[in-house]
């Protein structure tokens, strides 16, 4: 479903995030990449959410080469997967409620099944009942659980998170990870990055390690 | 539809926007109420002006003054003749002997006509022309001079003339007025949109990775330059409304010192109308280029 193909990063200054990388993930997996700061984990996700171009090679999804796509066609392909970036990007001046509902707002979902979407959605990350809240009212965690409701309530089949349990204690990371296994046992392709690997193993994924831009 | 529905909960948003900042939206809209009020309160003042003076050039009067000591048969003759060249026109013939008596009931001149040894007034006629053009009045007091009998010919018509004239003058000065100040009101609409650009850097950068398209990103931003550009021109509208209220009773009374009856109207239905879509349209248009130029440098 998603190759990566003699994928290099070269960012101005010289400075090479990514080498010849080949990545294959298939349908439904759960891939988790690990890797030093620095080792170009990031950079994989950019490139697969088009934040980024790749200086050689391609990114392929599904057949189409995603980093070849006219900037007009971006905001679409991005609304075709669900993105957590690793500062998270929540709106401060939003109710929780409000930050799940933007991404239908963007893409026009009709008011009532776009409430029922948002509210299923902040069920199924455990924050049913707080959708009033704001941010800045929520722990850690919970505002965690909150960026994973808004990826989710598109009902992505791609799901990309950046460092999802980095800043988070043990237990609300364990959390965490348990949500996005649960989210591939529905059938999302999840893709994630870690510093502790050891977070994900009892679920038995897919396992890539990254040291200064190259596969190891 | 599809397009409809986008645009009612961009307006929406931009609404929500408003409401969400009252003082910033309330100052933001004067200053533009202010700016749109100089040039509609002047429409308004001009509109009265010539409809004053097309009141009263519309029945300019030419007067006509017999020799000192014409013979009433004269007189009669001159009336038949006067009257076959202004036919379309009324003839009054006031006789030296009204104009006598309407001259002593002013007291101040009574005592002046009281020490001369005679009646000084002349015999003389007031044609009144509806709806002539000025071409057509020259050539009748042309026509009327070249009577015998006559001694002199005056065309009241001047005044009116260079009243239209200041108006013309007033109403290319209006113009000049209403473009700067309208440029000024994009020029508002340009910063608050700027400003609000900046607020809303965050949100417009996670809407971007989120999906949102350029278009969704501006299409509030251009309903916030309209809406703030319809809210000034209620205001200019209502601080014309105030004006004409204070002004009426002086310019009334102005009036009546020329012997004109005159009440000054407010903007018609339609004025409004107008006011409101172009300061509507002027917000729009400050709102998109603010867009446009500060869009690219956010993400």
């Amino acid at each position: 479903m998603i190759r990566f193909e003699q994928v290099t990063k070269r960012y101005p200054g010289g400075h090479t995030a990514l080498d010849r990388v080949d990545i294959d993930i298939a349908r439904g997996e759960m891939v988790v990449v690990t890797g030093h700061s620095g080792a170009g984990k990031s950079t994989l996700l950019k490139l697969l959410a088009v934040l980024e171009r790749p200086t050689e090679g391609q990114v392929l999804v599904g057949g189409e080469n995603v980093s070849a796509l006219k900037r007009a066609a971006l905001p679409y392909w991005r609304r075709s997967i669900g993105l957590i970036m690793q500062d998270q990007r929540l709106l401060f001046d939003r109710s929780a409620f409000d930050n799940v509902m933007l991404p239908l707002a963007i893409s026009s979902h009709p008011p009532r099944e776009a409430t029922k979407r948002v509210s299923a959605a902040l069920e199924r990350v455990g924050l049913a009942g707080r959708d009033k809240a704001m941010p800045v009212e929520l722990s850690g965690g919970e505002q965690q659980r909150l960026t994973i409701a808004r990826a989710i309530v598109n009902r992505p089949q791609i799901l990309l998170a950046d460092e999802p349990t980095a800043h988070l204690d043990d237990a609300y990371a364990r959390d965490i990870a348990d949500l996005f296994r649960s989210f591939n046992e529905a059938g999302v392709t999840v893709l994630l990055t870690t510093h502790d690997g050891g977070l994900f193993e009892r679920y038995a994924p897919r396992r890539l390690s990254l040291a200064h831009g190259k596969l190891q | 539809m599809n397009w409809l529905r986008l645009q009612m909960r961009a307006g929406l948003r931009a609404a929500r926007q408003m409401v969400r900042q009252p003082f910033n939206t309330l100052l933001a809209a004067l200053v533009v109420g202010i700016a749109a009020a100089l040039p509609a309160t002047g429409y308004m003042l001009l509109g009265n002006l010539q409809r004053l003076a097309g009141t009263v050039s519309a029945a300019p009067e030419i007067s006509v003054f017999m020799q000192p000591g014409a013979s009433a048969d004269v007189v009669k003759d001159s009336e038949k003749k006067i009257r076959a060249l202004a036919k379309e026109g009324r003839v009054e013939l006031i006789s030296r002997d009204a104009a006598l008596k309407r001259f002593r009931d002013n007291d101040a001149l009574a005592e002046i006509l009281d020490a001369l040894p005679d009646n000084p007034f002349a015999d003389a006629f007031v044609v009144r022309l509806k709806d002539a053009d000025a071409e057509r009045l020259e050539a009748l007091r042309a026509d009327l001079a070249k009577l015998p009998e006559v001694e002199h010919v005056q065309l009241d018509s001047d005044w009116a003339k260079r009243l239209d004239a200041l108006i013309a003058l007033g109403r290319q000065a209006l113009s000049m007025l209403a473009g700067v100040l309208g440029l000024g009101l994009v020029a508002v609409t340009f910063n608050t949109i700027r400003l609000q650009l900046l607020t809303q850097r965050d949100e417009i950068e996670v809407s971007r990775l989120l999906g949102a398209t350029d278009a969704w990103i501006r299409r509030p931003f251009h309903w916030f330059g309209a809406l703030q550009g319809l809210l000034g021109g209620a205001l200019a509208g209502l601080l014309t409304l105030v004006a004409t209220r204070m002004l009426a009773q002086p310019m009334s009374e102005l009036a009546g010192l020329y012997s004109l009856e005159f009440v000054l109207r407010p903007l018609a239905v339609l004025d409004w109308a107008v006011l409101l879509a172009l300061c509507a349209l002027l917000g729009w248009l400050g709102a998109s280029a603010s867009v446009r130029r500060h869009l690219s440098r956010i993400a």
